[in-house]
C-alpha cells in the first residue's frame, strides 16, 4: 500500500501530509504511532530508537488525534481529557488536577463538567486535541481531524492548533486532504500520490511563523497553496474531494 | 404561555398514546361477553369476561399468595440470570477459547426443553421454590450472556486504539471502555430476560411447584384446569401475564434512568 516512503522529521517541525483518499496517509500514520506494523521497512524515532512496534509504553511521548473527536460519551469533559494520565497509572484526583492545564489552552475550563454531547463539533474536537496534550507529547498525530466540520470553524481550530504548536514546539504530523489547511497550518508539506502512495513532493512552505486568518487571502499563501495543488494533481491525486483552490480576485 | 402550550400538547400525546389500546380492550371485552351471552357458548369453554373478574375476586386471597410466589421464583431466577449471564458474557469476551468452547453449550441452555428437563431439577432441587428458581434462570439466561457479549464486542475500533495507545491494562479497558460501552445492549438482555424468567417460572411450577402451602399461578392455572373452573384460569393466566409486564416495566425503567445517568447512547 505504501512504497519506498523515506523520511526524515526534524524534531519541533510541523509537518502536513496531503494525499487523494486512499493513498496510505493514514496508514502511514498508524504506523507512526505502533498502532500497526509495516510489512517491511522501519520507522525511527529522533532518539534514533526503533519506534514502538508493540503498543506502548512510548505511548507516553506520542499522541493521537483521530477523525472525529472520539470521546468517551460517559464521561464529563474532564475526564476524557485526563483519561489517558488514568490510563497511564495516575489517580483519578492527580489526573483531572493535571487535565486543567490543557483544558484552558484550548480555552474549555467553563465547560468542564459538561458532557460531550452537549457540547458543538468543534468544541469536542477541542476537547480531543486537550486530550492529546495532557500527555504533553514530543510527537502529535493528527489524522484528518477537522474535516467532518464546516469551514468557519475549521480555519478556527487551524488558528488554535497553530498557535499551540507555537508555544509548545512538538512535533506535529498532520495528515489532510485540504490543500489550503496544509499551507496554513505546516512549515512543511508532503504530497503522496495514489496507491501505492509514493512521496511526490516535499515542501518547504515559504511563509510567516506567525499566521492569522489573513494570511489565507494573501498572494503569498495562495502561491504556496498552488504549489501544492499542481503536485496534488499531476499525480492523479485529485479527486472530488479536492475543491481547486479559488483563485485571488484578479 | 409556551410551557403550557407544551404541556397540551404532551397531554395531547399521552392521550394519542393511550386511548386507542384502550379502545380496542374495551371493544374486545365487549364483543367477548356479548358473543358468548349471544351463542350461549359454555362457561368451562370459553367464560364470559365478567365471569372471570368474579372469578378472580372470590379467589382473591389464594391468586395474590400465587402471584407473590411466582413473582418470588420468576425474580430469584432473574437475578441469578443477571449475574450468572452478565458474568458469563464477560469471560466469554476476555477469551476466544472460552467462547469457542463453551458458547454451544450456554446456546443449549436456550434450546433445551425446560418442560422436558423441570422433572430433573425436582430431583436435584427438590420440588418449590428453588426448582422453580432454576427453571427462570434457565430460560432467561442466555439472551443476558449473548447481548453482554455482543455489547463487549462492538467497542468502536478507534476508541479501542486510544485506550492501546497509552498502554491501557486490561482491566482498565474493560473497566473505563468495554463494559461502560457494551452497557446499551446489557440492558436490552435484562429487559429480555426479565419477561422470560416469568413464563420459567411457570412452567417450573407445572412439574417442581408442588409445595405445602403456597402454590404458585402455575399450579393455579393446572388445578383450575382439572376442576374445569375455566374462569379462575383466565383469571390466573391474566395475572402471570400482567406479572410479566410488570417485571419488564420495572426493569425497562431502571433500566432506562440507568443509561440516562451514565448518557450511554442506546
Amino acid at each position: 500500500m505504501l512504497k519506498g516512503i523515506d523520511l526524515d522529521l526534524e524534531a519541533g517541525s510541523f509537518v502536513a501530509l496531503l494525499g487523494p483518499s486512499g493513498c496510505g496517509k493514514s496508514t502511514l500514520l498508524r504506523f507512526i504511532s505502533g498502532l500497526e506494523s509495516p510489512s517491511s521497512g522501519s520507522i525511527l524515532l529522533s532518539s534514533g530508537t526503533e519506534a514502538p512496534t508493540a503498543p506502548t509504553n512510548a505511548a507516553a511521548k506520542l499522541a493521537f488525534v483521530f477523525q472525529d473527536a472520539q470521546l468517551l460519551p460517559w464521561r464529563t469533559v474532564i475526564d476524557n481529557v485526563a483519561l489517558p494520565l488514568e490510563l497511564q497509572g495516575l489517580s483519578r484526583a492527580e489526573a483531572r488536577r493535571r487535565a486543567r492545564g490543557p483544558l484552558s489552552e484550548v480555552e474549555l475550563s467553563d465547560v468542564h463538567e459538561r458532557y460531550p454531547d452537549q457540547l458543538s463539533g468543534g468544541m469536542r474536537m477541542r476537547v480531543s486535541i486537550a486530550r492529546a496534550l495532557v500527555t504533553e507529547p514530543d510527537l502529535l498525530l493528527l489524522d484528518e481531524p477537522f474535516a467532518a466540520l464546516d469551514e468557519l470553524t475549521r480555519q478556527r481550530l487551524d488558528e488554535r492548533l497553530r498557535r499551540l504548536w507555537l508555544v509548545r514546539r512538538m512535533t506535529v504530523i498532520f495528515v489532510t486532504h485540504a490543500l489550503g489547511e496544509a499551507a496554513f497550518l505546516a512549515e512543511r508539506a508532503l504530497v503522496m500520490s495514489r496507491r501505492p502512495g509514493q512521496l511526490v513532493l516535499d515542501h518547504r512552505l515559504d511563509l510567516p511563523l506567525d499566521r492569522s486568518v489573513e494570511l489565507r487571502t494573501m498572494s503569498a499563501f495562495v502561491e504556496q497553496t498552488a504549489i501544492l495543488y499542481r503536485a496534488l494533481e499531476q499525480h492523479g491525486g485529485l479527486d472530488d474531494s479536492q475543491v481547486p483552490i479559488a483563485e485571488p480576485g484578479v | 404561555m409556551s410551557r403550557l402550550r407544551a404541556s397540551r400538547f404532551e397531554g395531547r400525546a399521552l392521550i394519542s398514546a393511550v386511548v386507542p389500546p384502550l379502545l380496542t380492550f374495551v371493544l374486545v371485552i365487549a364483543l367477548w361477553e356479548g358473543a358468548v351471552r349471544a351463542l350461549r357458548v359454555p362457561a368451562f369453554l370459553v367464560p364470559p369476561p365478567s365471569a372471570v373478574l368474579t372469578a378472580g375476586w372470590l379467589e382473591r386471597s389464594a391468586l395474590s399468595g400465587a402471584l407473590l410466589t411466582t413473582a418470588e421464583g420468576a425474580c430469584f431466577g432473574f437475578l441469578l440470570s443477571v449475574c450468572l449471564g452478565t458474568l458469563v458474557g464477560l469471560l466469554f469476551s476476555l477469551s476466544r477459547w472460552l467462547e469457542r468452547g463453551l458458547y454451544p453449550y450456554a446456546l443449549f441452555l436456550q434450546t433445551v426443553p425446560i418442560v422436558a428437563v423441570a422433572p430433573l431439577l425436582v430431583l436435584w432441587f427438590g420440588p418449590g421454590l428453588r426448582a422453580v428458581s432454576v427453571s427462570a434462570f434457565i430460560v432467561s439466561v442466555f439472551p443476558i450472556i449473548a447481548n453482554t457479549l455482543a455489547g463487549l464486542r462492538s467497542v468502536d475500533p478507534r476508541l479501542s486504539d486510544l485506550f492501546r495507545l497509552y498502554g491501557a491494562k486490561l482491566g482498565d479497558t474493560v473497566l473505563k471502555l468495554r463494559l461502560p460501552s457494551a452497557i446499551p445492549s446489557m440492558m436490552t438482555g435484562y429487559k429480555v430476560a426479565s419477561g422470560l424468567s416469568v413464563i420459567g417460572a411457570i412452567v417450573g411450577e407445572f412439574v417442581a411447584g408442588f409445595s405445602e402451602g403456597d402454590a404458585g399461578l402455575g399450579i393455579t392455572v393446572l388445578s383450575a384446569y382439572r376442576q374445569l373452573r375455566t374462569d379462575l384460569l383466565f383469571a390466573a393466566v391474566l395475572l402471570a401475564s400482567l406479572l410479566g409486564l410488570s417485571l419488564f416495566a420495572l426493569v425497562s425503567l431502571v433500566t432506562g434512568l440507568l443509561l440516562r445517568r451514565l448518557r450511554a447512547q442506546g
